[in-house]
Order: C-alpha cells, then sequence, then structure tokens
C-alpha cells in the first residue's frame, strides 16, 4: 500500500468500528438492556448540567444575530423582518447545531475521558469479567441520553435565543413589536422547528457514539485518555458540522414534500 | 478443567506467548510464575476471553472460547471470578454497589438478599461495615479486598488473581495470601495465580507453572518447582540476576 494512503485507511477503519458500535448499541437498545437508573442519570448529566453553557449559547446568539440581522436589514428598511431571520436561522441551523457543539465540548469530552480512564485503568475489563458487556453498561445509557437530552437542549437553546432578540431587537433597537412578531410567526414554520429537532436528535448520536467509541478504544495511559478526549470533541464538532449541511440539504425537500 | 493449546499472542512485532500449553485441573491451585513483562497476564487474561490470541486455543470446561463473540462468552465468563492487578473498582460506585455490580441485573434476589450476600462477601475479606465508603477512600489492600469479594460474591467456580500481592507492604500481602487460601479452602473453587512473589507462590499452590520467553518453561507441585536445580528456575526463584546478561 501506498504511505499516503495510511490515513484514509485508518479513517475507513474508524469509520466502519463506530458503525459496527452503533449496531451493537442500538441492538442493545432494542433488546431493551440498558438501564433506566444509569440512562436517567445520564440524562441528567447531559441536560441539567448544561444548563448553564446552553442558556447563555442561546442567548447571546439570538442577540448578536438580532442585532447584526437589523443593521442590515436597517439599510433596506426590513427592521420588522429581523425576528424572522432570528427565528428561522434558530430553529433550523443555528440552536441545533451550536448544542451540539457545546455538548461536544462538555460531554463528549466528559464521556471520553471517563471510558478512557476505566479503559486504562482496567475497569472495562472488569465489567466483561462481571458478565456485562460494556455496550449495554456504558454506551447505550448514554446514547439513549443524548438522544433525549440533544432535542431538548436544542429547543430550550432556540426559546432563549428568540426571547434574546426579540428583547434586543424591541427593547434596545427600536422595531416595532407587533410587525416583528407577525413577520416572525408568518416566515417560521413547522418545518423549521421540526428539521432542528431532527438534526438535534442526530447530532446527540454522534455526540455519545464518537465520544464513547474513543473512550473505549483510547490508548494506554494519561497521555492516551488525553489524546481520545481532545480527538472525541474534534471529531464529534467536525461530523457535526458536516451532517448540517447534508441534513439541511436532504431534510428540507423531504419535509416540504410531506407538507410541513 | 480450562485447557490452553498452543497459545500463541503478538503485539506488533514482539511475541508475547509462543505456543503455552497448560491445562488447569478443577478445583486445584495453579500459580503461574514469570518475570515481569513475560506474558503472565496476557495468559491471565486469555483464560477467561479478555484478549483473542493469534493462534491456538482456550477450552472452559470442554468449551472452545478462543473465537466465541463477545456475547456467548458473557456465558462462559460466570463460572468466573478475577482479582486485577489494580483491583479495578468501579470509581462511580461505593463499595456496596461494587460488590453487589454481578446481581445488577438479577430479578430472582431482592434487595435484602442481595444486601445480605454483599455483606457477607465483605466480611469473608474482613471488611465488615464499610458498604457505604467510595473505592477512593480505600488503602491499596483494602482496594484489593474488596476486589476479591466482589469476585466471589456469586461464587464462581474459577477465581483468576493478577498480581495479588504486588505493591503491597509483607503484612498486608501475607492478609491477601491467608484470604486467598481460605477462599480457595471454603468455596473450593480452582485458583489462577499469577505473581512473581515467590513467597506468595509457595504458599497458595498446589503447582506452580513458569512463563519463560513465551512458553511454559516448567510445570508441577510446588514442591518440586521450589526444590528444583534448574539454573533458570533457580534464578528466578532467588531472585538473581546475571551480570553476563542484565536484561533490565
Amino acid at each position: 500500500m501506498r504511505p499516503g494512503c495510511a490515513w484514509w485507511t485508518d479513517w475507513l477503519c474508524g469509520l466502519g468500528r463506530v458503525a459496527l458500535l452503533a449496531r451493537e448499541a442500538f441492538g442493545s437498545l432494542l433488546r431493551g438492556r440498558a438501564g433506566w437508573r444509569d440512562v436517567l442519570y445520564q440524562i441528567y448529566f447531559m441536560g441539567v448540567k448544561s444548563q448553564s453553557v446552553i442558556l447563555i449559547t442561546g442567548a447571546f446568539t439570538g442577540m448578536v444575530l438580532a442585532a447584526q440581522t437589523f443593521f442590515q436589514f436597517h439599510k433596506v428598511k426590513m427592521d420588522t423582518a429581523t425576528l424572522a431571520v432570528v427565528s428561522v436561522s434558530m430553529c433550523s441551523e443555528l440552536g441545533p447545531v451550536l448544542t451540539g457543539l457545546m455538548v461536544a465540548g462538555r460531554v463528549g469530552a466528559a464521556i471520553a475521558a471517563e471510558l478512557g480512564t476505566m479503559r486504562v485503568t482496567e475497569q472495562i475489563d472488569a465489567l466483561r469479567t462481571l458478565a456485562t458487556h460494556p455496550v449495554d453498561y456504558l454506551v447505550v445509557p448514554r446514547l439513549l441520553a443524548a438522544h433525549i437530552a440533544l432535542p431538548l437542549l436544542t429547543a430550550e437553546a432556540i426559546t432563549v435565543g428568540i426571547g434574546a432578540g426579540y428583547l434586543v431587537g424591541v427593547g434596545l433597537l427600536g422595531i416595532d413589536a407587533a410587525y416583528a412578531w407577525h413577520n416572525m410567526l408568518r416566515y417560521t414554520g413547522a418545518v423549521d422547528v421540526i428539521m432542528g429537532l431532527i438534526k438535534a436528535v442526530i447530532y446527540g448520536g454522534i455526540v455519545a457514539l464518537v465520544g464513547c467509541y474513543k473512550g473505549l478504544n483510547c490508548g494506554l495511559g494519561a497521555e492516551g485518555v488525553g489524546r481520545a478526549t481532545t480527538e472525541a470533541v474534534v471529531v464529534a464538532s467536525i461530523s457535526i458540522l458536516v451532517a448540517n449541511f447534508f441534513l439541511t440539504l436532504g431534510l428540507t425537500p423531504l419535509l416540504t414534500a410531506l407538507g410541513l | 478443567m480450562i485447557e490452553v493449546r498452543h497459545l500463541t499472542k503478538r503485539f506488533g512485532s514482539q511475541t508475547v506467548l509462543d505456543g503455552v500449553n497448560l491445562r488447569i485441573e478443577c478445583g486445584e491451585s495453579l500459580v503461574i510464575i514469570g518475570r515481569s513483562g513475560g506474558g503472565k497476564s496476557v495468559l491471565l487474561k486469555h483464560l477467561i476471553g479478555l484478549l483473542q490470541p493469534d493462534a491456538g486455543a482456550v477450552l472452559v470446561d470442554g468449551q472452545d472460547i478462543t473465537y466465541m463473540d463477545e456475547r456467548s462468552l458473557l456465558q462462559v465468563r460466570r463460572k468466573f471470578g478475577m482479582l486485577f492487578q489494580s483491583a479495578a473498582l468501579f470509581d462511580s460506585l461505593s463499595v456496596a454497589e461494587n460488590v453487589a455490580f454481578a446481581f445488577r441485573n438479577r430479578r430472582d434476589l431482592t434487595p435484602g438478599e442481595i444486601a445480605r450476600r454483599v455483606s457477607e462477601a465483605l466480611e469473608l475479606v474482613d471488611l465488615p461495615g464499610i458498604e457505604h465508603k467510595r473505592p477512593a477512600e480505600l488503602s491499596g489492600g483494602m482496594r484489593k479486598r474488596v476486589g476479591l469479594a466482589r469476585a466471589i460474591v456469586y461464587r464462581p467456580e474459577i477465581l483468576l488473581y493478577d498480581e495479588p500481592t504486588s505493591g503491597l507492604d509483607p503484612i498486608v500481602a501475607d492478609s491477601i495470601d491467608q484470604l486467598i487460601m481460605r477462599i480457595r479452602d471454603c468455596l473450593r473453587v480452582t485458583s489462577v495465580v499469577v505473581t512473581h512473589d515467590m513467597r506468595s507462590a509457595r504458599r497458595v499452590g498446589h503447582r506452580v507453572a513458569m512463563l519463560h520467553e513465551g512458553r511454559i518453561y516448567a510445570v508441577g507441585s510446588t514442591e518440586e518447582i521450589f526444590a528444583s536445580t534448574d539454573p533458570v528456575l533457580r534464578r528466578f526463584i532467588d531472585g538473581i540476576s546475571d551480570p553476563k546478561h542484565p536484561d533490565f
């Protein structure tokens, strides 16, 4: 094999292993092997403990988006369309993507570090000797929790972002509240909200699967755990950004065809 | 009964096990000795299917586990208990939760019954009343004892010990040895102990096997091995390095 091909084959092997992990995890999920206490704890860890990050991200994104849109629209006397832009952007793109990225940074890193440490301290081997499949005990609760927590966090980020955008637009920049509200409702469709939530479910899967994969396959020692953590955040973030493009391209015509 | 046939394991270009043959009978206590990094723990992990060999086979009660998938292996592993070198307690769980871990999916046991069995296991390892503590609050010797309680609480047929006395002071190491002997005699389990602690090997083993250069170099009763005049065995048992070939 040519030396230049090595990283391609590594990348493809990694992708294949993540796919196998996903198959194993979804198989386990469907057979009900996850413990509900573990799932609830993970929802708490991913959802409740991410509140401050999501609130700040959502609020400031909505505010800056409202301000920047207003500055451009004001030149062409379209001030009252500002909130519509904020709303559509937050629902279909910025809400799910930024929530996904923030959760990838906070939760993806934590998953990779925790599972990586368990691997290097032989705790994963101990699980296996106690007749427990690591996927059932470690991956499935995190995957299921991420699938549930991410849409909820995204909905929260969208709501806070639009609210903060409204406060900046109406309260600070002087946009007419009635027209702004009317335009926002007129141009924001169910399709935007549904697309955002579908994306969030998928990003939840990406964050959990990448974090678990990197943790379960990390190298030895503290260096291995550190590298796995960094890689989990980088790979999950890039995957979210790439997936976002294809999801927008695929979901928009699909949801429109479904009459939403 | 465990049978290891022509087991070979390589990590990259390094051959760690090179055609190991070994037979462990029911109820016996076998000690595997050998140099650090010589593949003792690797061999132990093959016995329970934690590692897959490059060649050869491992049979547990006549069942070939060599290329069994992970889900089928989980059933075989119910026969085993294992004490890890670092104890490998789950940090996020209390001592009681660690010891009761094997019962987490057992619907036939009530919480009261589980608590009773946890308490019994902890008493057997001389650590009663520490159920509520976290692994981080325990000393090295206590961690190993809790690891042992976790391994015996569900009454396995075979117990594997990976360096049970490493990193412990002589008094704690002695108490661990006594514990291994007590468990061996009380529960009548098959024990496989990996160690390079000669005092421990002499006390806990019915038989001793020496792993040297990837192969079983010698195997025999504890008395035979410790009385052997073979230069490789003697050097290892007496802890004498070779100044002409310093292998560190």
